[in-house]
């Protein structure tokens, strides 16, 4: 126990720069951007689902996505932005937690905390090599394996990547990992901005992994239908 | 009835610790944790060995001295309960209990199972108080205090500052704790005027302790002695927010700035 660990102390300087500074804040920017990511996974979700209605609708509407050109950016340049901060809330905080405990137990039990919970620091960086992967095959078309990628043609794109089984278990995974980190995520923004009242804390964390399960069925619905043949 | 205990034993902060196995023969079930440790100290001190140092008081689970891990679970395996209320009859003869302290760089290690919760005592000094005109106490029913508001705060003021929230969470972070101050103070009217000081100060003072931050996972609220709920944190992070986000006049004296932990050495 020879560690030690003490804060400098500088002055009181901007107010948001402090609010940064501190874990409190940090938290609070990670449950913000927390939310405006759950806001696009819930959008893209109910726009993917359009693949059920086959080729003309889905195609239609990835031609609108991109027929407004600006709007569009703008959306994803505000989504990057929030992945580059809740990284970076989430790397200095992590930094902080193993610093705050040096010499582990030899013996942990843990009595009270959900497994979702436990594996946040693991669920986030796997759906982040995901979504880096999905992009590449599905926006860019650099990965596509076994087929061509159609510039345009989402529902092609989509069947014929999906018809890759190892494509399809990568994403049934990763998106259940998702469903895992929402499942703490979607609760515990709320706890982090202050949002709670003892009277509704059963519902909100029920409500939260009623929202990850239905996430993750819909999601998970568009390979399994492709795999079992039901949409081609 | 018959426990062999694995302690940690450390001569002091300096020294390596390790831990040491003891067999306890005459255990009553009766008995509490602590006696327990009483009846090895006395055979220890009997045949001339260091006895086990822990901390103790008042023994009826209201003073907030005791506690240690048993069996990797702060206060051990029964709910709601300190050390020294834990009776050994929870336990089945010929158990094996792993008794550690409460392990954070917050908390540096004094002797064996004793730990330095300064820590804490600072964050109350940052904030964990309300600023009254002494004089003669006012009438009874001049403040009136709603019941919900009067259940919260009393929840919350049951917390004894053992330091079990910090032991039980994986980043060892003190929002329990500093939670529980906040929401205990700042929910009833006498607290209400210095809500938005005294949320700025103790968050600072909290940040600038050795510890880690709040993950909502939940673990802290488990071993509580006081079952304290987690929606303490939710106050703090709230009444936290909104003092930041609000123009403060009477702010601006005496608030640590909120920094980033160095570690040295």
């Amino acid at each position: 126990m020879s560690a030690t660990i003490s804060a400098q102390v500088r002055p009181r300087g901007n107010r948001a720069v402090t609010f940064w500074q501190s874990t409190n804040g940090k938290k609070v920017v990670m449950a913000v951007t927390g939310a405006m990511m759950f806001l696009f996974v819930i959008g893209h979700l109910l726009g993917n689902l359009q693949v059920f209605e086959g080729p003309e609708k889905i195609n239609a509407y990835g031609h609108f996505l991109h027929s407004i050109g600006e709007v569009l950016w703008i959306v994803r340049g505000t989504l990057i932005l929030a992945i580059i901060l809740h990284i970076t809330a989430t790397i200095q905080l992590a930094l902080r937690n193993k610093k705050a405990r040096p010499i582990g137990y030899s013996r942990k039990e843990a009595i009270n905390s959900s497994y979702a919970s436990r594996t946040m620091y693991w669920s986030g960086p796997i759906v982040l090599v995901f979504i880096i992967f999905h992009l590449l095959q599905f926006t860019a078309g650099y990965i596509h394996p076994e087929a061509r990628f159609i510039e345009g043609d989402v529902y092609h794109n989509l069947v014929s990547g999906f018809q890759v089984w190892w494509v399809s278990a990568w994403y049934i995974f990763a998106i259940t990992l998702l469903g895992f980190h929402l499942r703490h995520g979607i609760w515990s923004m709320f706890q982090s901005v202050g949002i709670a009242h003892p009277r509704h804390t059963q519902t909100m964390k029920r409500a939260a992994l009623l929202i990850a399960t239905l996430i993750v069925l819909g999601y998970i619905s568009i390979p399994i239908s492709i795999l079992l043949g039901l949409v081609r | 009835m018959k426990l062999k205990l694995k302690i940690w034993r450390q001569k002091n902060c300096k020294e390596k610790g390790k831990f040491v196995q003891y067999s306890v023969d005459n255990v009553d079930p009766e008995m509490s944790m602590l006696e327990c440790l009483d009846v090895l100290n006395e055979s220890l001190i009997e045949r001339g060995e260091e006895p086990v140092a822990f901390e103790h008081d008042c023994r009826e689970g209201i003073c907030g001295s005791c506690g240690f891990m048993i069996n990797g679970v702060a206060h051990g395996p029964e709910r709601a309960t300190t050390v020294c209320q834990l009776t050994m009859r929870h336990f089945k003869d010929g158990d094996k209990l792993v008794i550690e302290p409460w392990r954070s760089v917050a908390f540096p290690l004094v002797k064996d199972l004793v730990v330095d919760r300064s820590a804490l005592d600072h964050i109350i000094e940052s904030g964990g108080y309300i600023s009254v005109s002494t004089g003669q106490a006012p009438d009874g029913n001049t403040l009136l205090v709603g019941k919900e508001t009067a259940d919260q705060a009393m929840d919350a003021a049951s917390c004894i500052g053992c330091g079990a929230c910090v032991a039980a969470c994986p980043n060892a972070s003190a929002a329990l704790f500093t939670g529980a101050k906040i929401t205990h103070l700042g929910t009833l009217p006498q607290g209400g005027p210095e809500r938005d000081r005294r949320a700025l100060s103790m968050v600072s003072q909290m940040n600038v302790e050795a510890f880690g931050n709040c993950t909502s996972i939940g673990e802290c609220t488990g071993v509580c002695p006081k079952e304290i709920p987690l929606g303490v944190i939710a106050t703090m992070n709230r009444d936290y927010l909104c003092a930041s986000v609000k123009k403060c006049e009477d702010t601006e004296v005496d608030i640590s700035p909120v920094v980033e932990l160095t570690a040295k050495g």
